[in-house]
C-alpha cells in the first residue's frame, strides 16, 4: 500500500470498500461451508484473495457500463450491486437465485445492475463483451447521434489468454474501436498450470495487447487503491477516446481453482508470502493510518456482514426449489410447442438497486 | 394485367434485410466481405452504399470473434444479422452459436434473450470437397433455445428471414449457394412467412414427401417421374425445422398412408430420423409401410462431379424411396 500520497477519496468511500471485500470474503467462506454440506452443488470457484479487483475495477465503473466476466463471478456480482441473498439462492438452486437456480455459480446474470454474467467456458465472454461495447457505441452514436458514453468490464482470468476467442475479441476490439478494457485477473494459475507454462511473455502481456494495437497497463490488484485509480485512469480514458484496453491485474486466489483442488502445484511458502499482501488488511492499515478507523470499527463491520451473509443463507436455504415447469421456461421468448415463454427473476422486482 | 415481378433469390434475401434495417436502426448486418465487397456472394449488394459502413460491417475471417461480438449485441437488444460465408465455415464458431446464442435466455433465468440472426449457405455448393460442403441442420438443430429456417424459393427466403429479424430468439437461416441465381416470384408489397407453418408445394394421394430448403426441388422432380408411373405425391416443404410443424405433416400421412423424408444431411441422427419417429409415433396406425428416408449418403461429401451427384438426395433415389413407401399399398 502507497502511504505517501493523498487519499484519492473520502474515508465513506473507503469503509465502503472495505466492507465490500469482507462481504465477498464472508460470502466465500460461506459459499465453501454450504459446498461441504452439499448445499452447493457444481463447479464452485471461489474469489478469496482478489477481492479488490472487482470491488476497485467495479467503483471505476458507472452503473450504465456494462460488465461482463468468467465463471469466478460471485465477487463481481457483490461488488456490482447484487444482494448477497439472490447469489447465494443461485448456488443453492432455488427458485430465489438471481437466474431462478438455472445458472448456479458459474452463471451470475443481473439486469439492473448491467451484469452480463458469468461465462463458463474460458475465454469465450471475451468476444461476447467486445459485443457490449459495440452495441453501447451503436446506440450512442448510430441511433442516437452523439458520442460514445459507456464502457464495457470484460474480466478473463490468465487461462483465457491462450484461447483464440480472446486474440479474436482483441483484434475486433482493436479494429472497431470498441470501448472496452480487457481486465485479465492474472492469478498466476490457470487451473494447475502455472502462467509460465500456458503462456508465452508471461513476464510481459503487454506485449500480446501491443500485437492488436491495444493500449496496456500493469495494476497491482492486491492494493484497492492501486485498481481503483489505475482502472478510474484507463476507463475513463476509454470512454473518451473509443478505444479498447488490456489490464495485466497481478493477483492471486487464495483458494483452489475450484472446490475440489488439492492445489499441489505450488508450495505453501508462496500462498503464505500472497497472504501477506492481503488486500483487506493492507486497507483497513491505510484507513487506520489516515484515519480514525479503529479495531473496534472493524470488529463492529466485520460483525454487520458475518450476519448479513447469516441472512442470506437463511433467505436461500428457505427459498423455494423451482417449479418443474420452470423446465420448459426460458427456452424460448415466447410460448411455442412445449415452451412457456420467459419471467424474469424474482430479484428484478424486488431488488435493491444499491 | 399487372407484371408478375420475379427475383432471384438472392435479390430476396437483401430485400428482406434492407426492408428491415429500414424499418428498425437496431438492425445491422455482419460478416466476411459482406460491405466493400459486396458481399462474397452478391447478396449484401449495394447495402454498403445505402446502410453505410457502421450498419453493413466488414469483419477479418474471425467467425468465432464476431459471432460472438453479435451474441454481446443482441444481449444489449440490438438484433444482429451475422454472416457466414458459408455455415460449414461455423464451427469454428460453435461454442459461440451453440453454447452462448441459445442458452443465454434460460442460463440467465429469463434476463437476457439474444435475438440474432446466423445466415449464409448451407450444403454442397458445387465439387467443394468434404470441409465445405457442410449440412449443419442435424449438428444444430439438436440444441433447444435456437430456431431454424430453410426456405427452398425466393418468395419463403424474404418472408422468412424478415421474421427471422424480428423474431426474440437466436435463429439459424440456412441457405443455398445453389440457389441463389434461382428466380421466383416476390411481391413487391411486404410480407411475412410465420415460423413453423410448413407449405404443401403438391398435392398427392399415394406418399407423402416431406422436405426441407434445395431438396424440395428435387422431390418435385421425383413426384413429376412419378405422377407419369401413376403414383401420386403430395410434396410438404417444412420451410422451419424448429420449430417443426408436425401437423401438417401428420394431417398429410394420413391421408396418404405413406410417407418419405427426404433430407440432405448425413442419415444417422438426422433432421429425417427426427421426422421419421415423430410420424410413426403419431401415424403407426395409418402407415401402410414403415416411412423411408433418402439423405446424403453417409460418407464425407466428395470432390468428384459424378460421385457428389451420387452422394447428395436426388430424383433417382427419390423415386426408388417412394416407389418402396408405396409397394403393396
Amino acid at each position: 500500500m502507497r502511504s505517501d500520497r493523498e487519499p484519492p477519496l473520502d474515508s465513506g468511500t473507503l469503509r465502503k470498500w472495505l466492507r465490500d471485500m469482507v462481504l465477498i470474503r464472508e460470502f466465500e467462506v460461506r459459499t465453501m461451508q454450504a459446498y461441504q454440506n452439499k448445499q452447493i452443488g457444481g463447479f464452485c470457484h471461489i474469489y478469496i484473495g482478489q477481492e479488490a479487483v472487482a470491488v476497485g475495477c467495479t467503483a471505476a465503473t458507472r452503473r450504465e457500463d456494462p460488465i461482463i466476466t468468467a465463471y469466478r463471478d460471485h465477487g463481481h456480482a457483490l461488488a456490482r450491486g447484487m444482494e448477497p441473498k439472490y447469489c447465494m439462492a443461485e448456488m443453492f438452486g432455488r427458485i430465489g437465485g438471481c437466474a431462478k437456480g438455472k445458472g448456479g455459480s458459474m452463471h451470475m446474470f443481473d439486469r439492473r445492475n448491467n451484469l452480463f454474467g458469468g461465462h463458463g467456458i474460458v475465454g469465450a465472454q471475451t468476444p461476447v463483451g467486445a459485443g457490449l461495447a459495440f452495441a453501447t457505441k451503436y446506440e450512442d452514436e448510430v441511433i442516437n447521434g452523439g458520442h460514445n458514453t459507456r464502457v464495457t468490464l470484460c474480466f478473463l482470468g490468465d487461462g483465457a489468454l491462450n484461447q483464440g476467442a480472446f486474440h479474436e475479441a482483441m483484434n475486433l476490439a482493436g479494429l472497431f474501436d470498441l470501448p472496452v478494457v480487457y481486465v485479465c485477473e492474472n492469478n498466476a494459475y490457470s487451473m494447475g498450470t502455472s502462467i509460465e507454462r500456458g503462456t508465452t511473455m508471461a513476464h510481459d502481456l503487454s506485449i500480446k495487447a501491443a500485437a492488436y494495437g491495444v493500449d496496456s497497463a500493469l495494476i497491482d490488484g492486491m492494493d484497492i487503491l492501486e485498481v481503483y485509480s489505475g482502472m478510474k485512469a484507463i476507463i475513463e480514458r476509454c470512454r473518451e477516446k473509443s478505444r479498447p484496453a488490456f489490464v495485466d491485474m497481478r493477483t492471486y486466489r487464495y483458494k483452489g481453482h475450484s472446490m475440489s483442488d488439492p492445489r499441489k502445484y505450488r508450495t505453501r511458502e508462496e500462498e503464505e508470502k500472497w497472504q501477506t499482501e492481503d488486500p483487506i488488511e493492507k486497507l483497513a492499515t491505510y484507513l487506520r493510518d489516515h484515519g480514525d478507523f479503529n479495531e473496534e470499527e472493524f470488529k463492529q463491520l466485520n460483525a454487520e456482514v458475518r450476519s448479513e451473509v447469516r441472512e442470506a443463507i437463511k433467505w436461500a436455504e428457505e427459498s423455494p426449489e423451482p417449479q418443474l415447469e420452470e423446465l420448459y421456461t426460458d427456452v424460448y421468448t415466447h410460448s411455442c410447442g412445449p415452451y412457456k415463454g420467459t419471467s424474469v427473476p424474482r430479484m428484478l422486482h424486488e431488488g435493491e438497486t444499491e | 394485367m399487372t407484371q408478375v415481378r420475379e427475383i432471384e433469390f438472392r435479390d430476396a434475401l437483401r430485400e428482406a434485410m434492407a426492408e428491415e434495417m429500414r424499418r428498425d436502426q437496431r438492425v445491422f448486418l455482419m460478416g466476411e466481405e459482406v460491405a466493400q465487397y459486396n458481399g462474397a456472394y452478391k447478396v449484401s449488394r449495394g447495402m454498403l452504399d445505402e446502410f453505410g459502413p457502421r450498419r453493413i460491417v466488414d469483419t477479418p475471417i474471425s467467425e468465432n470473434g464476431f459471432a460472438g461480438l453479435g451474441i454481446g449485441a443482441a444481449m444489449m437488444g440490438l438484433r444482429p444479422i451475422i454472416e457466414f460465408m458459408s455455415w460449414s465455415f461455423s464451427l469454428v464458431a460453435a461454442d459461440q452459436i451453440l453454447n452462448n446464442a441459445p442458452k443465454m435466455l434460460y442460463m440467465s433465468g429469463g434476463q437476457f434473450g439474444c435475438p440474432i440472426v446466423f445466415r449464409g449457405n448451407d450444403g454442397a455448393g458445387g465439387q467443394l470437397g468434404s470441409t465445405h460442403s457442410w449440412c449443419v441442420e442435424a449438428l444444430y438443430a439438436n440444441v433447444p433455445g435456437l430456431k431454424m429456417a430453410i426456405p427452398s424459393d425466393p418468395y419463403d427466403a424474404k418472408g422468412l428471414l424478415k421474421t427471422a429479424i424480428r423474431d426474440d430468439n437466436p435463429v439459424f437461416f440456412l441457405e443455398s449457394e445453389r440457389m441463389l441465381g434461382n428466380k421466383g416470384h416476390v411481391p413487391e408489397e411486404e410480407y411475412l412467412i410465420p415460423f413453423g407453418k410448413a407449405k404443401i408445394r403438391r398435392e398427392g394421394t399415394d406418399c407423402t414427401i416431406v422436405s426441407f430448403g434445395r431438396p424440395v426441388h428435387f422431390c418435385m422432380d421425383a413426384a413429376g417421374q412419378l405422377e407419369k408411373e401413376g403414383i401420386s405425391v403430395e410434396v410438404i416443404d417444412g420451410r422451419t425445422i424448429r420449430p417443426l410443424d408436425i401437423e401438417t405433416i401428420v394431417a398429410s400421412v394420413r391421408k396418404t398412408n405413406a410417407c418419405v423424408v427426404v433430407d440432405q444431411s448425413w442419415p444417422f441422427a438426422s433432421i429425417a430420423s427426427e421426422v421419421v419417429a415423430q410420424v410413426q409415433e403419431r401415424c403407426f396406425d395409418d402407415l401402410d409401410n414403415h416411412v423411408h428416408r433418402v439423405n446424403a449418403d453417409d460418407v464425407p461429401a466428395p470432390y468428384a462431379s459424378n460421385l457428389e451427384q451420387e452422394f447428395l438426395p436426388n430424383p433417382r433415389k427419390i423415386c426408388e424411396a417412394v416407389r418402396a413407401a408405396t409397394y403393396n399399398a
